[in-house]
């Protein structure tokens, strides 16, 4: 790295300013145990009554959520529906019958073959118009899916293909923000993620013309979720 | 290179004020902004209680913010990602330009970032030879005007729908001169297809962050069109340009104030994306940056840290005070002269370039005290604008006559008597001449408000006579 020397200078020059300004020392146990506790019990402050529902309530207000930021959403009532879901919808929106997916377990041994879908798997290149990921949660508070980047669901497919599907099993739909970092510390560790983590709240919009709100900027112009269960 | 014009401040107001064009687009930003985040913050019963959690994790993070910086620093480390630290712009420029020259870079994406503009990264690129695409829309079309931004989440705010369709016209020569482009939809089209290829063929992706996690070593950015992500994703480099004051410590710290954030900015419950990255693409990743890198930028912030000026690093750049302020709306963000306007411009600036450059900017304000009230980290917005005054006045940098004219009412107010008796004089002579017509069109000494405006006239008694009166009779009838 070219100037490691200047950079780690810099580095003990601003952390020496911050202290001197501070009055404060890197060594005084008392701060050094606020900022510990803090990083390892990560209180939750205050988290919204509206998500405090039960499974019913919380699919309903993310639908509701969802809906609202122009996101289009579907229910099917177990995972083996989702191809039919998937082909009806590319039918109904005059799309090619073609998704590209990651190596996802799920969507992975569905029955593709009993729909005149063509699927492709890997990384989008740019030239899919669609892509399908399954998500690993969602946020009823706000309507937000939680997408984690890997090779079972690659972050391209969330923002290259104009039309973006999205499958989250019912049960994965948590009330709050709180619930899945919760869910994420259970899977990969306290203090670890995945390389990306993407909040996804509708299709990508822009209002820097006029502040008219259009959609599909740079990422999917239509985004459609398949409740499961 | 962009020139700083903050110490021409209200010859820039006053052209901005006879700006058709900046009138039109600035009536846009007198409602949406306002009515959307009234309406979001009202729909959502716990968000005074979030501003306040909001502020307490800032104020937490500042006090220690030399541990979270490190704690943060080992994090990304961990993650194979690497952290450089740069005092000044120049030390972040050369750092940005040494990490594209080795990844052999010609042409550089760029997420939205101010502090990019605060550091001019995208002149500093070019004279390097590397070429710099704006991707967020409004960016992409200031970038074709060279311009600075007008506004710190909308940057192209200042502009009209046919302003941006003869640039796009001018610039895009080679696509079909009669094409329609009458609607905003289509100007959108052409810019997501011109960009689109852009994102494919660029070798590093700079985006600025919202926030950095202590507890992760995250970065984390906030867009409504997916530029930033498409920024970070495609290219072989990612690298983040941030400044110290963006550390908080753990993922349910980001999320309190997330709450706050978009509500603030834009009215929306949430952005379209919040992305968390945490260094390189892993082992089995198909998709992702090669090499991550942080570039963590002081620039004069650590030395307001205990300082009258602290209360500032918790700003979370969600631009409420520039849509609640009245002068901002009038003038819109170009006539603040530097990078940052509206009211956490007119604190920010003067430490940033020097109250010599732009003590204007604190003097620009009615303390109407809309910014404090609106801001989600409850900045005292209005105190610390005093305060810079008070430091401009110690510095004896404000004209001749304005020093005469407080030094002449600081001498009377010392003196009640006289003071009472100066004024009881004023105000009969004033009452006195303005009685037939109750206003003045012009008096001498009071150009400056009579020009655009009638005085009343006063009553032709102070308010302490007349209260002084009041009380009598009052006592009056009471015996």
């Amino acid at each position: 790295m070219s100037g490691r020397d200047g950079t780690i200078g810099a580095r003990a020059a601003i952390l020496g300013k911050i202290r001197r300004q501070l009055g404060v020392t890197a060594e005084d146990p008392k701060r050094n145990a606020a900022v510990d506790a803090r990083l390892t019990r990560a209180p939750k402050g205050v988290v919204p009554a509206r998500g405090q529902l039960d499974a019913a309530g919380r699919i309903a207000l993310f639908t509701e959520k969802m809906e609202k930021a122009s996101a289009s959403v579907a229910r099917v009532t177990n995972v083996e529906a989702i191809p039919t879901a998937v082909a009806e919808y590319l039918r109904a929106h005059n799309l090619p019958a073609a998704v590209r997916m990651g190596e996802d377990a799920l969507l992975n041994a569905l029955p593709w073959q009993k729909t005149s879908i063509e699927v492709s798997h890997g990384a989008s290149e740019g030239s899919d118009a669609v892509g399908l990921s399954h998500a690993v949660a969602a946020v009823a508070e706000s309507g937000t899916l939680v997408l984690t980047s890997g090779a079972d669901n690659p972050t391209t497919l969330n923002f290259l293909p104009a039309t973006h599907i999205v499958a989250v099993e019912a049960a994965a739909i948590a009330g709050d923000f709180e619930a899945v970092w919760a869910q994420l510390r259970k899977r990969y560790g306290k203090g670890v993620l995945p390389r990306t983590v993407n909040m996804v709240s509708g299709p990508s919009r822009s209002a820097d013309i006029e502040q008219k709100l259009q959609l599909g900027a740079h990422g999917p112009k239509d985004l459609h979720v398949i409740i499961v269960g | 290179m962009v020139a700083i014009t903050s110490p021409q401040f209200k010859a820039n107001a006053k052209a901005a004020l006879a700006d058709p064009n900046l009138q039109q687009a600035l009536t846009h930003v007198r409602h949406n902004f306002i009515e959307r985040r009234a309406a979001s913050a009202v729909a959502l019963p716990e968000f005074e209680a979030l501003r306040d959690s909001s502020r307490d994790i800032k104020n937490h993070t500042l006090a220690n913010l030399d541990l979270y910086l490190e704690a943060y620093e080992e994090k990304v480390t961990e993650a194979g990602g690497h952290v450089h630290y740069a005092e000044t712009g120049e030390e972040a420029r050369d750092l940005i330009l040494s990490i594209c020259r080795k990844a052999g870079a010609r042409t550089v994406t760029k997420g939205k970032t101010m502090i990019g503009e605060e550091i001019e990264i995208n002149e500093h690129l070019e004279a390097a030879g590397i070429e710099p695409i704006e991707t967020d829309l409004g960016e992409y079309i200031i970038q074709l005007r060279h311009e600075p931004p007008s506004h710190i989440i909308a940057p192209a705010v200042h502009l009209t729908q046919k302003q941006v369709e003869d640039d796009f016209r001018r610039a895009h020569t080679h696509l079909d001169p009669n094409r329609d482009l009458s609607e905003a939809r289509e100007l959108l089209a052409e810019a997501r297809g011109i960009l689109r290829q852009r994102f494919l063929e660029a070798d590093v992706g700079i985006t600025g962050a919202n926030f950095l996690i202590a507890e992760t070593g995250t970065s984390v950015i906030v867009t409504n069109e997916g530029n930033g992500d498409l920024t970070q994703i495609l290219p072989r480099v990612h690298i983040v340009l941030a400044s110290i004051e963006k550390v908080v410590p753990t993922l349910e710290d980001v999320s309190q104030i997330l709450r706050v954030l978009a509500r603030s900015a834009t009215g929306q419950e949430m952005s379209t994306y919040t992305t968390f990255s945490t260094g390189p693409r892993r082992r089995d990743d198909p998709d992702g940056p090669d090499e991550y890198h942080v570039v963590i930028l002081d620039n004069g912030r650590s030395e307001m840290l205990g300082s009258q000026f602290q209360d500032m690093l918790r700003c979370i750049r969600c631009a409420a005070c520039l849509n609640h302020c009245p002068v901002y709306q009038e003038i819109g963000g170009h006539a603040y002269g530097w990078v940052y306007p509206g009211p956490m411009g007119a604190v920010l600036t003067p430490k940033l370039i020097g109250v010599d450059k732009a003590g204007n900017l604190p003097n620009a304000s009615t303390f109407c005290g809309r910014c404090e009230a609106v801001c989600p980290m409850r900045i005292p917005l209005p105190n610390m604008m005093r305060h810079w005054r008070e430091r401009e006045f110690e510095r004896h940098l404000q004209p001749a006559t304005y020093r005469t004219g407080l030094g002449v009412w600081a001498f009377l107010a010392r003196r009640p008597r006289l003071y009472q008796f100066a004024t009881g004089i004023a105000m009969r002579v004033l009452g006195n001449l303005g009685h037939r017509r109750g206003r003045f069109r012009a008096l001498p000494l009071a150009g400056g408000w009579t020009k655009y405006r009638d005085l009343p006239a006063p009553a032709g008694k102070t308010f302490q006579e007349q209260w002084k009166e009041k009380q009598r009779a009052l006592k009056g009838r009471e015996a």
